[in-house]
C-alpha cells in the first residue's frame, strides 16, 4: 500500500464529528525539577482523540514525543511536573489524578505499549500471567475465565499456538512475538485508548509489518491511537493527525494528508525529504548538505573488483556443541566506485559476512580478493599491508574509539606511519580529514562522550577516510541515527564516493537506505544470499518469495507519489 | 597528590562546609604524619624506643608516656613511631610485590597463546582457592620468619586476586570494539597491546592498587601477630600487638595504641583509593 492509497481510507475522525472525543488535551505542558529549577521539555500540546482515529506524534531523539505519551497515562515519572489547560479522558479531567487514580485508569481506559518488550516483560514470567497481570489488578471476570481470556488475546494479536506460547517466557519468545504479547496485555481490558511508543522501533520490518496490521485492526474496531514514532513510513501507514514535535514544541500539525502531503514548516519538510528510498536516489536528502558532486569516473571494464568473495561459509559452534552455519555460500563482487548494499533482518548473517570481508573472522570455506590480491587466506602479520585499502565504520561509533582519547589521538592513530613523518604533515592531514567530513577544527580536543551521535559517525568516517582507503565496509552505519542527522551522513557518504571513487560494503536493514544507496543489491536470509542484482530488479522485479516478502512489508514512503 | 584534589576546580570554596570531604583531609593529614614518621621519627619522638627502664614498666597513658609504657618500661608512643617505617616498608613492599606478580601473571594469562596462558590461569585459580594468610603462612614454613619473607608472603597471598582482576580487565579490552577497530586500520599485535589494551585494562585497577595498600599493611601486621614477620624487640606494629597480648587485662593501651594505628593506617589507605577511584571514574566520563 502506498502513502497515497493509506490516505484514501474513509477518515473516521472527520466522519464522526458529532462522537465526544476520548482524550482532549490543551496546552499541555510537561517538565522536570532539577534542584528546584523546573526545566520544561514539552511544551504546549493540544489534540483531540475521537473514537477510531490515531494520533501520530512524530519527533527525533529528545523532541519530547515520548514524555509527551508518558504524561498521557500518568507516567511521566516522578520528578515530572505535568500540567494542561485541560486534560481529559472519556470526559474526565485527570489533572489531578494522584497515582492510584491513575492505575485505574490505566489498562482499563487507557492501554500503554512500551517500546522494548525485552525489557518491559518480566524474564521470569509466563507471557500469559503477565497479560492475566492487568485483569487480575482490575478484577476482570471470574479468576478462572482470564486464562481463557490470555489465549483469546493471544489470538487476536496473531501469536501462532497461543496455548503454548501463553506458557512460555518472553526469552523463548521472538521480538516480534514479544512485543504482541505486550500489545495483548495492553488491551487485556479492552481499552478505548491505546498508547503506542515506538511499538516497531527495534523489530524487523517483516514483524514490524505485522505488528502495524494489529494496530490497524484495532482502529477498524473503534479504538483511538496515539502513535508515538519518529518514522514516518509508520505514521503514513495509520495516522489521521500528525503533530511533528522538535525540541519540545509541537511545530506543525494537522491532518496526515495536509503534513505528509504540504508540510508548511520547514523541519517538517526537511523531516520528510530526508527518508531515504529509490525515489531519493542521486539527490541529497538533508537541505543543509551542498549539491553533489559529478559522479566519479567508473573504472575502466576488466579492471578487477576492489572487492570479491566467492563461496563464503562461516560456522559457529555453540557451548552446547552445537553448530550454526552463520554464513552459507555467500559470494558478491564490489566494483571501484560503486556501493553494494547487503540487506537482511537480524539473524540473517550480513554482519558476519561484513567481518569476514574485512578480516577480522577466519573462513572455514571460500576465497576473498582484494584489489585482485588473496586476501582471507593470508596469516594476519602479512595482512596488515593490505590492511589500510579497506577500513571499516560501526554502527555504534562511540564503542569502537579507545575512551581515553581526544578526536585528534583518534585520528593520529589511523594515519599510516610510514606517510606522515612530520607533526606538520600528520596536523595538516587531520585538518584535511576533518574538512572532508565537515567537521569543525574545535572538536579535536574534545572526546568522543561529548560529541552528538552525528559528530561521533562524521569522526568514525573520518577515521576510516585516514589511511586512503578503496574499500569502506558501512555495518549498520546510520541505523542508530535520527532521519536527519542520518540524511546528513548518507548525503556525505555519497559525495565522498563521487569526489574519490570509493567503494562502499554497506550492510543495512533499512531497505530504504539501501535503495537510496547501492548500485547492486545482496539479499541475505539466515545466512544464505537468496537474491542479488541491481535496485531495479530487487525492489521491483524480485524473484525469490523472501525478497517479494520483505519489499512487501515495506510501510511505503513516496511524498512525490501524494503531490503527482 | 594533586590528582586528589577533589573539590570542583573553579570554586574550592563554595563547596558548603559540611559537603566537603573532610574524610579525605583527615587521611591525606595522617598521610603526611605518617611520612614524617617513616622517614625521620626523631622529630615525632624524641624518646629512645629501645631504652629499657624496669621501674616504669606498664605505666598506663601520662604526660610524660603519651601512649603510656610496655613491660620493660619502653615509651610506647616513640616505639609507634619508630615503628612506622618498618610496617609501612612492609605494608607497601607486600603490595608492590602482589601487584607486581598480579600483572605479569594476569598479564599473561590474558595475553600469552594458548598453550602457555591455560596452565598459568588454572595454576592461578588453584592458589586462589587459598586463603591470602595461608598461602602467606605456606612461605614462611618454608623460609622461615623474617622481615623479608614478610613481604613477600604477603605479596603472594594476594597476588592470586588481583592477578584475577587484570585478567579480566585485560580480556575485556581485549575483545572491545576499539582494539577491533585498530586491528581493522592494520596496527600490529605489539601496538594495540601498548595503546590500547594495558592503559584501559589497567586505568581501572589504580585504585584497586591502592585499596591493597590498605590491606596488605593489615596482612603483614597479622603475621607478625604470630611471631612470622619482623622479629622483637624491632617496633614493629603487629610484633608491638602480639607482645602486648599477655598484658591484655592490665594494659589494655598496649594492644589498643598498635590495633588503633593499623586500623587508621589500613582506613586512610582505603580512602584515598577510593576517592582515587572516583576521580578516575569521573575522568572517564568526561
Amino acid at each position: 500500500m502506498t502513502l497515497a492509497e493509506s490516505l484514501e481510507r474513509p477518515a473516521t475522525a472527520t466522519a464522526a464529528p458529532t462522537a465526544a472525543p476520548r482524550l482532549r488535551v490543551e496546552n499541555l505542558r510537561a517538565g522536570f525539577l532539577s534542584r528546584g529549577v523546573r526545566r520544561d521539555v514539552v511544551a504546549g500540546v493540544s489534540f483531540t482523540l475521537a473514537p477510531g482515529e490515531c494520533v501520530a506524534i512524530v519527533g527525533e531523539s529528545g523532541s519530547g514525543k515520548s514524555v509527551t505519551a508518558r504524561s498521557l497515562v500518568g507516567l511521566a515519572g516522578r520528578h515530572a511536573v505535568v500540567d494542561a489547560d485541560v486534560l481529559e479522558v472519556h470526559g474526565q479531567d485527570v489533572r489531578a489524578y494522584a497515582a492510584a487514580q491513575w492505575r485505574r485508569v490505566r489498562g482499563r481506559d487507557v492501554g500503554f505499549i512500551l517500546q522494548d518488550a525485552l525489557v518491559s516483560l518480566d524474564p521470569l514470567r509466563p507471557v500469559g500471567a503477565e497479560i492475566a497481570e492487568p485483569l487480575r489488578l482490575h478484577r476482570w471476570g471470574a479468576p478462572g475465565t482470564r486464562a481463557a481470556r490470555v489465549i483469546e488475546l493471544l489470538t487476536r494479536v496473531g501469536v501462532p499456538a497461543p496455548h503454548v506460547r501463553a506458557k512460555q517466557r518472553p526469552g523463548q519468545l521472538s521480538g516480534g512475538l514479544r512485543q504482541r504479547a505486550l500489545i495483548a496485555s495492553a488491551i487485556a481490558l479492552d481499552p478505548d485508548i491505546v498508547v503506542a511508543d515506538e511499538p516497531t522501533t527495534a523489530l524487523d520490518v517483516t514483524v514490524q509489518a505485522q505488528v502495524l496490521a494489529e494496530l490497524e485492526a484495532m482502529k477498524e474496531r473503534g479504538k483511538s491511537v496515539i502513535l508515538i514514532s519518529h518514522d514516518l513510513s509508520v505514521v503514513a501507514r495509520l495516522a489521521d493527525q500528525i503533530l511533528v514535535m522538535r525540541g519540545g514544541e509541537v511545530v506543525e500539525q494537522g491532518t496526515a494528508r495536509e503534513v505528509l502531503a504540504s508540510p508548511s514548516h520547514p523541519y517538517t519538510r526537511a523531516l520528510i525529504a530526508a527518508v531515504p528510498g529509490e525515489h531519493t536516489r542521486g539527490r541529497p536528502l538533508s537541505p543543509s548538505s551542498p549539491a553533489l558532486p559529478a559522479a566519479f569516473p567508473l573504472a575502466a571494464a576488466g579492471a578487477p573488483p576492489v572487492l570479491e568473495a566467492s563461496g563464503l561459509v562461516k560456522r559457529f559452534s555453540g557451548p552446547d556443541g552445537s553448530t550454526t552455519l552463520a554464513v552459507d555460500d555467500v559470494s558478491f563482487t564490489l566494483e571501484a566506485g560503486t556501493t553494494l548494499g547487503i540487506v537482511g533482518e537480524s539473524g540473517s548473517g550480513k554482519s558476519t559476512t561484513a567481518r569476514l570481508a574485512l578480516g577480522l573472522e577466519s573462513l572455514d570455506a571460500g576465497v576473498v580478493r582484494l584489489l585482485g590480491e588473496e586476501w582471507s587466506s593470508l596469516p594476519e602479520r602479512k595482512r596488515r599491508r593490505l590492511r589500510p585499502r579497506i577500513s571499516a565504520v560501526y554502527q555504534d561509533p562511540l564503542s569502537s574509539f579507545d575512551p581515553r582519547w581526544n578526536v585528534e589521538r583518534i585520528l593520529l592513530d589511523a594515519l599510516p606511519r610510514g606517510e606522515f613523518r612530520t607533526a606538520t604533515s600528520r596536523r595538516a592531514r587531520i585538518l584535511e580529514l576533518l574538512d572532508l567530513v565537515g567537521l569543525p577544527q574545535e572538536v579535536l580536543g574534545r572526546f568522543p562522550l561529548r560529541l552528538s551521535g552525528g559528530q561521533r559517525q562524521r569522526v568514525a568516517i573520518a577515521r576510516a577516510l585516514a589511511p586512503r582507503p578503496s574499500v569502506i565496509v558501512l555495518d549498520e552505519a546510520v541505523s542508530a541515527l535520527d532521519v536527519t542527522i542520518q540524511a546528513q551522513i548518507l548525503d556525505l557518504l555519497v559525495a565522498l564516493q563521487r569526489s574519490s571513487g570509493l567503494s562502499y560494503l554497506f550492510i543495512s536493514h533499512d531497505l530504504g537506505v539501501i535503495s537510496h544507496l547501492s548500485d547492486r543489491v545482496l539479499v541475505m536470509k539466515d545466512g544464505v544470499a537468496v537474491e542479488e542484482g541491481t535496485p531495479d530488479d530487487i525492489f521491483r522485479r524480485p524473484r525469490h518469495p523472501y525478497t517479494r516478502q520483505l519489499i512487501a512489508a515495506i510501510p511505503e514512503f513516496n511524498p512525490s507519489s501524494l503531490t503527482d | 597528590m594533586t590528582a586528589l584534589r577533589p573539590t570542583s576546580p573553579a570554586t574550592p570554596l563554595a563547596v558548603p562546609l559540611a559537603q566537603r570531604p573532610w574524610g579525605l583531609y583527615l587521611a591525606l593529614a595522617f598521610v603526611a604524619v605518617l611520612a614524617v614518621a617513616a622517614i625521620a621519627p626523631g622529630l615525632l619522638a624524641t624518646a629512645d624506643p629501645y631504652a629499657l627502664n624496669y621501674g616504669a614498666s606498664l605505666q598506663a597513658p601520662s604526660w610524660a608516656h603519651w601512649f603510656g609504657t610496655d613491660e620493660s618500661g619502653r615509651d610506647l608512643y616513640s616505639r609507634v613511631v619508630h615503628g612506622t617505617g618498618t610496617s609501612l616498608l612492609i605494608g607497601l613492599g607486600a603490595a608492590g610485590v602482589g601487584i607486581a606478580l598480579a600483572l605479569v601473571l594476569g598479564g599473561i594469562a590474558a595475553l600469552a597463546p594458548r598453550w602457555i596462558a591455560v596452565p598459568v590461569d588454572r595454576f592461578l585459580e588453584v592458589l586462589f582457592a587459598f586463603p591470602a594468610l595461608l598461602l602467606a603462612l605456606l612461605l614462611i614454613a618454608i623460609t622461615g620468619p623474617s622481615a623479608g619473607t614478610a613481604i613477600f608472603a604477603v605479596g603472594l597471598g594476594t597476588a592470586p586476586g588481583y592477578a584475577r582482576m587484570v585478567r579480566g580487565q585485560i580480556l575485556a579490552a581485549k575483545g572491545s570494539a576499539y582494539v577491533e577497530a585498530a586491528t581493522a586500520l592494520g596496527h600490529s599485535r605489539g601496538r594495540i597491546v601498548r595503546a590500547h589494551i594495558l592503559p584501559n585494562a589497567l586505568r581501572p585497577l589504580v585504585a584497586v592498587f591502592a585499596l591493597s595498600v590498605g590491606q596488605s599493611i593489615v596482612w603483614a601486621s597479622s603475621l607478625s601477630f604470630l611471631g612470622l614477620g619482623v622479629a622483637p624487640p624491632s617496633p614493629e606494629w603487629g610484633a608491638m600487638l602480639d607482645a602486648g597480648r599477655a598484658y591484655v587485662t592490665v594494659a589494655g593501651w598496649l594492644i589498643l595504641v598498635p590495633g588503633f594505628v593499623i586500623v587508621a593506617v589500613a582506613l586512610a589507605a582505603t580512602t584515598l583509593g577510593r576517592h582515587l577511584q572516583a576521580h578516575l571514574e569521573k575522568e572517564e566520563q568526561r
